[in-house]
């Protein structure tokens, strides 16, 4: 149950303006799909968020607390590639995260502690459906199992805020799909407020209770050093966005039919999923 | 077909690779053999049977004067030598260069300081040591570390460097603090690419080990070859210059086998 809130976000690196004015509320177990063509600032939005980089100015606020500078356990986070530890089995990389709760500053757990850590990992592991590749190494894993495993080892410490950094871009359509389920499926048994990050609208929407898209508004040549993105549709309701709004227009799309957050998991094939455009401010965010 | 798609089987693969060092081995004998036939006290390439014969003579026959298996005694100092210098460079190495790589202040701080010690030709430090710390064995193998030691803390700093960002990034996000990810994540990850840089080091430490033997010692390979130099034994030094070879070689083939052992995730994670 987690509320994240950007307050007039702005990030610049020197001259270049990378973000700007980023009013936006994202509602305790929303599942929010950022796109936006490349180089727009998606990866830089969802680098703030995970405390790698810290926002010019403004600040972000989770649960009203500003953001921690640096990564923690809060935020779990799914990368396109290298997510998992190439030099520990899929087992231990699910353990890794208990180890680095529990244990010292060794960070290795022994006897009791960490059968009990093995025993949560398999049941880990047996939900994104790894069973049977436990000592496997993940180079001799297909990218789908990659990804899959990023999942259980993110899922591992529990994380209030899951961030997904185009995680299934690189897998084939077939496997986008099975994995899109298991997504779902987490998302919905879990508490977990997810920012994912992607270049796949299909994808967004599939996924998404909410859609937000960022787009550079001023093009010409010799203003595209000069101007960041900034918001560009909040294809979702969000009341508090709507009047903070700066000069760029913006619109709310609510993606239809509502996912609500921990229901009966019903698979929507694609065809049906309709994106209903509502261009004043009145679908309500999704609530859990 | 084109030359860069005809590849060798198995058996040509061998008989290729053989097929330079007959040739080395054929050109010496037959040199040798006409060296020998116009003067048969030359000593510049000695026969087969006489670098055997001195061979059986360092080996297998105890020295007049020491009463000690000379070939034997020689490869052992030389050893205990190179062996203590690379493991303490080795050490240091992976402390400091994963202290360097992975925190920005110590890289800020000790980075640019290696750099440029790391340019200091060791050998000219020579004398240097040899005045400080003595003509004895701590010489010598300070001589090696130095020499080995700070290239190795770059290479490893560089490859600290190399860890994908994603793979830091995930570690903190699973809760780990910073003794933990260079334990956890960055060491177990460095070691097999100590090994391939240990590996490029033993030519450098047998270059510095021999030189420093040539200058003063009583005894080792280097010392060996420098000191039957002044009655032309070719028949002692060929040998001694195969063994050493030989021992480098076998070096580097253990730390192979030791590689792929020890970590088989890391030829799987190269691969990809």
């Amino acid at each position: 149950m987690t509320a994240i809130a950007f307050q007039n976000v702005w990030k610049e690196y020197g001259d270049h303006v990378v973000l700007e004015k980023i009013i936006l509320d994202i509602s305790p177990r929303s599942f929010v799909a950022l796109v936006g063509p490349s180089g727009c600032g998606k990866t830089t939005f969802l680098r703030m968020l995970l405390g790698e980089e810290s926002p010019t100015r403004g600040q972000i606020l989770v649960d009203g607390v500003p953001l921690k500078a640096e990564p923690d356990a809060d935020r779990g986070v799914v990368f396109q590639r290298y997510s998992v530890f190439p030099h520990l089995t899929v087992l231990g990389n699910v353990v890794i995260g208990r180890e680095f709760e529990e244990a010292g500053a060794f960070g290795r757990l022994y006897g009791q502690a960490r059968r009990k850590a093995e025993a949560d990992a398999l049941e880990l592991l047996e939900a994104v459906g790894l069973t049977g590749h436990e000592s496997k190494y993940p180079a001799a894993l297909s990218g789908g199992m990659q990804q899959r495993l990023a999942l259980a080892q993110a899922l591992m410490r529990k994380p209030k805020i899951l961030l997904l950094d185009e995680p299934f871009g690189a897998l084939d359509p077939g496997i986008r799909a099975d994995i899109h389920i298991l997504m779902r499926r987490i998302w919905n048994d879990s508490s977990l407020t997810v920012v994912m990050v992607t270049h796949d609208l299909s994808e967004a929407f599939r996924l998404g209770t909410r859609v937000i898209a960022f787009e550079r508004p001023r093009n010409r040549p010799e203003e595209l050093e000069r101007y960041g993105a900034t918001l560009s549709d909040d294809l979702s309701a969000s009341p508090v966005a709507q009047d903070k709004r700066g000069a760029s227009v913006t619109r709310d799309l609510e993606v239809w039919p509502r996912k609500i957050a921990g229901g009966a998991e019903k698979v929507v094939p694609m065809e049906t999923t309709k994106i209903e455009s509502n261009f004043t401010n009145s679908g309500p965010s999704p609530s859990a | 077909m084109r030359a860069l798609n005809i590849k060798p089987d198995k058996t040509w693969r061998i008989a290729l690779a053989l097929l330079p060092f007959a040739i080395l081995i054929g050109a010496y004998i037959y040199s040798s053999n006409v060296r020998l036939a116009e003067n048969p006290n030359d000593k510049l390439l000695p026969g087969f049977a006489t670098m055997g014969e001195a061979l059986r003579q360092y080996a297998l026959e105890p020295d007049a004067r020491t009463g000690a298996y000379l070939m034997w005694s020689d490869t052992l100092a030389s050893m205990t030598r190179l062996l203590i210098a690379l493991a303490i460079s080795t050490l240091i190495a992976l402390l400091v260069g994963i202290v360097i790589g992975l925190l920005p202040m110590a890289g800020a701080t000790f980075g640019p300081v290696v750099s440029v010690a790391s340019m200091v030709p060791p050998l000219a430090l020579l004398p240097i040591l040899f005045i400080v710390m003595g003509l004895g064995e701590a010489s010598k193998i300070a001589l090696i570390v130095i020499g080995t030691t700070l290239k190795l803390i770059r290479d490893l700093a560089l490859r600290v460097g190399d860890i994908p960002r994603e793979q830091i990034i995930k570690a903190q996000t699973l809760g780990a603090s910073t003794t933990q990810i260079a334990l956890r994540v960055v060491l177990p990850q460095m070691l097999p690419r100590l090994i391939d840089a240990v590996r490029l080091e033993i030519g450098p430490a047998w270059l510095f080990l021999i030189a420093a033997e040539a200058i003063a010692a009583d005894s080792g390979l280097g010392y060996r070859i420098f000191l039957v130099r002044r009655y032309l034994s070719m028949d002692v030094i060929l040998p001694y210059v195969a063994l050493i070879t030989l021992l480098a070689f076998l070096m580097d083939l253990a730390l192979r086998i030791l590689q792929r052992k020890a970590f088989p995730w890391f030829a799987q994670a190269r691969a990809t």
